[in-house]
């Protein structure tokens, strides 16, 4: 193990070389594995430093390295080989994002913005009868894999295919949330498990999981992609992406200065301040290692401003170089390179690559403010948030609202077709069963005026819900007018009685619906750096580029629904048996009546004589007044007889019991 | 003469004078803002008989779904075709669903006539019968009673039925079917009777055990004194001239001039019709529900929905709560207990009271509106409205106005209990189900009571029956 890996991957193509080339000539740039670990920080305006952890790992499809892998988990290859996952992503996150303050117009948010607990989608590579089974299978193996209960996601119940409101949407895609489920190390640790370095180096060595977990937010993903087109040589093989979003507080040094100021000077913070550990150097398998610091586009501008009003640097045009010294805050290692997007007003990447490092010098990147600025972050073009309207416990109704963000009005035409600016939004809305929508009061406020569904709605797609077999599904593509102010749409529901065993153990806590999707194709999250630029390899560098919609999630709401009585169902069940035997009983026994012998009999009995019998009678009377169909009419000796016979005809069944009794065993 | 005449037309005044108030009262009520939530009470719309759902399943439709997709609608397929296209008709300035309230008020009125009219066809048969028994005493009390008015009228305003049709319930519907049934049979119009019955089995499937009753009634004639007694009206007739059978109407002399041999004719007839009637029924519905998998899904999404109880939400029976309650492992075991309950009493019944077709239909209704997996207030107004056919025949009832007081604590409770348990959270699910236990226990002391006190009015007749043969004799 002390050859570097470097060299061991020299000595191996070199052993392969012939057949490598000879068998894979076309695809020889990515015959090998790849991996690379990044990292970005971004200042988030309400004074919390934004850590997304970007690794990369890649491998070419499997046959040719047969079963083995350098780099790439081998668990997750299998998983890819075994259920014919042609993409997939997997996410466990705590908190909720904040769109309004950490924003939801850049790739980051639109992308590793997720809602809490667990979400899992597949899209497999088999034919459309089979993907349930297949589902159901990955569902299971991910459970065992991540130390979490996904296997929750194999009822029907929790899981739907969406169609055409999802942005992987294809025919096979599975889609299935945990809003409850619980995250925590567990589920770290096996998902630390699959890079090749662990958390002992690298960058991954800074995830200290006291800091972590302290986060205001934290989503941890999974996201693997398998691309095997023939026209794409380059980039065929499974890729995984894990990321890791991380929100910070950083301690506040200084705290005395500014503090009744409304403009307070933003806190200043260093890696080792927030994580609490430093960089020791990169994975040494990794093929780059980088930290992106991120300044947004707004706060740059404000930057600037700050700049021209300070007067220091007069009407220079800001190049590169400038930026890096930059008068609004002070960082404590020179970037190796600046990015600044091309359009206006736009952001700037400082990269820093990580190299080996001493333990007396350390990579400890650290931010210091000089002046207080505010700044705001990208907001999507509507902000959504869903709420439950309605008291008590039997229906409700249930209200997805889309507020413009921008107080100005009109959006940046993104996607105009003939002067007509319209503005698409996909919402896609899973409900569990027991929320019974009746989706034709299905109503749309435009501007808080209702409006006709049909006038906005596109496209609509609906599956109700199945009682105890699936959940609902609602998918939208709605098309409003550019000039939106707010839209509204609502529908309302029933709750459902469940059956006592159906109920969580608290059950008056109440159930979650999932998060509602809202998405806008026409808009794409991407930052967009000048070409000459690209000098960076790093996959999170292309990823920031990447062409993504925005996307945005809901709260999560929790419904309350009535519970019975969970302490005495065996009450219900005498009580209520008890009743229809009392039915049955009287009902019968007013049938059989006949009141005439009944008063015949009555008076028989009086007229006899001698105590014996009229204990004998006594106690056989109790007997015939349920044996006694037989219309004989009662008399003294009958009745005398009757009482052997009675006893006689016990004996026997007690007979016959015990003989079967005997036998049976 | 004269005078009875004047009275009875004072009297036909009055009826539809009441029955005309009382469509008012229901139209004034459907005026009221939002049909004061009535729709939404789980006392009068089940899963089977909400409109709501039924519009639903019809907005599905017009999606090119199939209705039964999820598990909103589970009615007939006709009714939806027909009510459907009613629930999206709006008018501006007016109630939402106001031609479904306009067609459920119809119904109900149609539902008071039907009533009527075999009310007073049971009555004059019966005085008939009883008068060719001689009992002239009997027939004169019996007439002073018009039965079917009361009935009707007890239909129209009873409270019950006020809600389910005002709450847009479609049981007024399936009371309909059920009524026109029993009109057909005791009128001799074998086609209607087996049209209602085939209807009303196809909408909610328990009044499927009135084909016996209809049958009876068909074969046997309308309600009369026990057959036994009759050979002796041979003798008695002997004896007494004919005057006694001068009132009554040639046709109701050819109605009881079956009574003491079954006539197959008009039951074979019947078979064929309901054999009819039901091919097509199937063939149409077959032709709504073909797209979306068939007649076999439909039975499923409509049959096995109410035999296997799958909906708990709460109403006034008492299995929702059961089923919420009992161990998995025992729901098939129970399912057909109570099932089994409904069909066990059919024979014991049918045996005892052969002679009286109609009074065993309204205890059939009883058992089954009492035992029946979403039951709803509606069922009530049917039975209620139906025991004032008998309003002569059951004055010994004992307990009625105990049961009366409890009919009227019980409808005054539950939405208290509802209220405290689901909207305030202060109640318990306990406390509600102790209302529909106390309605169930209710209802059954009034079937028990009513089925006795016609056997004690039997008993009645034939000690007066003896009592005048004695006289003959001696």
């Amino acid at each position: 193990m002390d050859v570097p890996p470097k060299s061991s991957f020299i000595l191996f193509l070199l052993f392969w070389f012939p057949i490598i080339s000879s068998l894979i000539a076309v695809r020889s740039d990515f015959g090998e594995e790849e991996f690379s670990e990044d990292l970005l920080l971004k200042p988030l305006p309400d004074r919390k430093v934004l850590a997304h952890f970007h690794f990369q790992s890649r491998a070419p499809l499997s046959d040719s390295f047969g079963r083995h892998h350098h780099l790439f988990p081998k668990a997750i290859s299998q998983l890819v080989q075994k259920f014919n996952v042609k993409a997939m992503e997997l996410s466990f996150t705590q908190g909720r994002w904040n769109y309004e303050r950490w924003g939801g117009f850049d790739p980051i948010s639109s992308s590793n913005a997720k809602p809490p607990g667990v979400e899992l989608w597949a899209v497999f590579n088999v034919p459309p009868s089979q993907v349930d089974t297949y589902w159901k299978n990955l569902t299971h193996s991910l459970s065992g894999l991540f130390c979490a209960s996904i296997n929750f996601l194999e009822s029907s119940t929790f899981y739907s295919a969406p169609e055409i409101a999802f942005p992987p949407a294809s025919g096979n895609l599975r889609y299935g949330t945990l809003p409850r489920e619980a995250v925590c190390t567990e589920n770290l640790t096996p998902w630390l498990k699959l890079l090749p370095c662990r958390d002992k180096a690298g960058l991954s060595s800074l995830m200290n999981r006291p800091s972590i977990y302290r986060s205001f937010y934290h989503s941890q993903r999974l996201r693997l992609t398998l691309s095997n087109s023939a026209a794409d040589e380059l980039n065929s093989g499974i890729v995984l992406e894990q990321t890791l979003t991380v929100l910070l507080q950083p301690q506040i040094v200084g705290a005395g200065m500014n503090y009744g100021s409304e403009k307070k000077l933003q806190p200043s913070w260093s890696l080792s301040s927030i994580f609490g550990r430093k960089v020791n150097g990169r994975c040494v398998l990794a093929t780059s290692s980088s930290v992106f610091l991120q300044i947004d586009g707004d706060l740059f501008t404000q930057l600037e401003n700050l700049q021209k009003n300070t007067a220091i640097y007069a009407a220079d045009d800001i190049g590169a170089e400038e930026l890096t010294s930059n008068h609004g805050f002070e960082l404590s290692i020179k970037p190796d390179r600046v990015h600044k997007e091309v359009e206006k007003g736009s952001s700037i990447l400082y990269e820093y690559e990580i190299k080996e490092y001493t333990d007396t010098e350390q990579f400890d990147l650290s931010l210091t403010w000089k002046h207080p600025v505010v700044w705001s972050s990208p907001l999507p073009p509507l902000h959504a948030s869903r709420f439950l309207m309605g008291s008590g416990n039997e229906r409700g109704a249930m209200a997805i609202s889309l507020k413009q963000t921008e107080p100005t009005g009109g959006f940046v035409c993104a996607n105009c077709v003939e002067e007509r600016c319209e503005l698409q939004v996909n919402v896609l809305q899973i409900v569990p069963w027991y929320i019974k929508v009746y989706y034709h009061t299905l109503q749309l406020f435009v501007n808080e005026q209702r409006q006709a569904v049909t006038d906005f709605v596109e496209k609509m797609r609906v599956s109700p819900s199945e009682d105890k077999v699936s959940p609902g599904l609602m998918e939208l593509v709605l098309k409003f007018p550019c000039d939106l102010k707010s839209a509204v749409l609502s529908v309302e529901f029933d709750k459902g009685f469940l059956h006592i065993d159906e109920y969580p153990p608290d059950a008056n806590q109440g159930f979650d619906i999932p998060s509602a999707i809202i998405s806008f194709p026409n808009f794409h999250a991407g930052l967009q750096f000048p070409d000459n630029s690209s000098l960076s390899k790093s996959p999170m560098f292309s990823k920031l580029q990447e062409k993504s919609h925005v996307l945005s999630y809901t709260e999560v709401l929790l419904v309350p629904l009535t519970t019975p009585d969970f302490s005495m169902p065996y009450n219900v069940i005498t009580i209520t048996c008890t009743v229809f035997a009392l039915y049955f009983g009287s009902l019968l026994n007013v049938l059989r009546r006949r009141v005439e012998e009944e008063k015949k009999r009555l008076i028989d009995e009086a007229n006899k004589k001698g105590l014996l019998r009229r204990v004998l009678t006594k106690l056989t009377a109790k007997f015939r007044r349920r044996s006694s169909e037989d219309p004989q009419p009662p008399s003294a000796s009958s009745s005398s007889i009757m009482s052997p016979r009675l006893i006689l005809k016990v004996l026997i069944v007690a007979g016959i019991a015990v003989v079967w009794q005997y036998y049976s065993r | 003469m004269e005078m009875t005449k004047s009275l009875g037309k004072t009297k036909l005044r009055w009826f539809w004078i009441w029955v005309i108030a009382s469509l008012v009262f229901r139209l004034i009520l459907i005026y009221l803002p939002k049909n004061l939530n009535l729709s939404s009470r789980p006392e009068v719309s089940t899963p089977l008989t909400s409109l709501r759902r039924l519009a639903e399943g019809y907005w599905l439709k017009q999606l090119s779904m199939s209705p039964y997709a999820g598990s909103m609608y589970h009615g007939s397929p006709l009714l939806l075709t027909l009510l459907g296209p009613l629930t999206v008709t709006r008018f501006e300035g007016q109630p939402d669903h106001l031609l479904c309230s306009v067609v459920l008020v119809i119904a109900d009125m149609i539902n008071a006539i039907l009533i009527r009219a075999a009310g007073q066809r049971l009555q004059m048969a019966y005085s008939c019968s009883l008068k060719s028994m001689g009992l002239h005493q009997v027939s004169k009390n019996s007439e002073i009673l018009p039965s079917g008015d009361i009935a009707a009228l007890v239909y129209l305003w009873n409270p019950f039925t006020i809600v389910a049709c005002v709450g847009l319930s479609t049981s007024a519907i399936e009371n309909l079917m059920v009524i026109l049934s029993l009109y057909g049979a005791c009128t001799g119009l074998a086609p209607l009777a087996a049209f209602g019955w085939v209807m009303a089995t196809h909408m909610s499937l328990y009044p499927a055990i009135l084909i016996i009753p209809v049958i009876l009634l068909l074969g046997c004639g309308p309600d009369a004194p026990p057959g036994k007694l009759f050979p002796q009206r041979k003798y008695d007739k002997v004896g007494n001239s004919s005057s006694s059978d001068s009132s009554c109407p040639e046709e109701v002399k050819n109605l009881l001039g079956v009574q003491s041999v079954f006539s197959w004719k008009p039951v074979l007839v019947f078979l064929f019709w309901i054999l009819l009637w039901s091919s097509y029924v199937l063939v149409l519905s077959g032709i709504c529900v073909r797209q979306y998998g068939g007649l076999l899904e439909l039975f499923k999404r409509t049959y096995g929905f109410i035999l296997t109880v799958q909906d708990l939400s709460p109403n006034i029976g008492v299995l929702w709560y059961f089923f919420a309650e009992v161990f998995d492992f025992f729901r098939s075991f129970f399912l057909i207990v109570f099932h089994g309950n409904i069909l066990l009493m059919i024979v014991p019944l049918a045996l005892r009271l052969n002679h009286r077709p109609c009074f065993l239909a309204f205890v059939y209704i009883v058992i089954a509106s009492m035992m029946k997996s979403y039951p709803s207030v509606g069922d009530s107004a049917l039975y209620l409205g139906l025991l004032g056919l008998f309003a002569y025949e059951i004055t010994d009832m004992h307990f009625s106005f105990f049961l009366f007081c409890g009919y009227v604590g019980v409808s005054l409770l539950s939405p208290v209990m509802h209220n405290l348990w689901i909207w305030r959270g202060t109640g318990n699910a306990n406390f509600y189900f102790a209302t529909a236990i106390a309605y169930a226990c209710f209802q059954i002391v009034l079937v028990i009571e009513s089925v006795s006190a016609m056997l004690n009015h039997d008993r009645m007749l034939a000690k007066e029956s003896s009592a005048k043969l004695q006289d003959v004799k001696s």
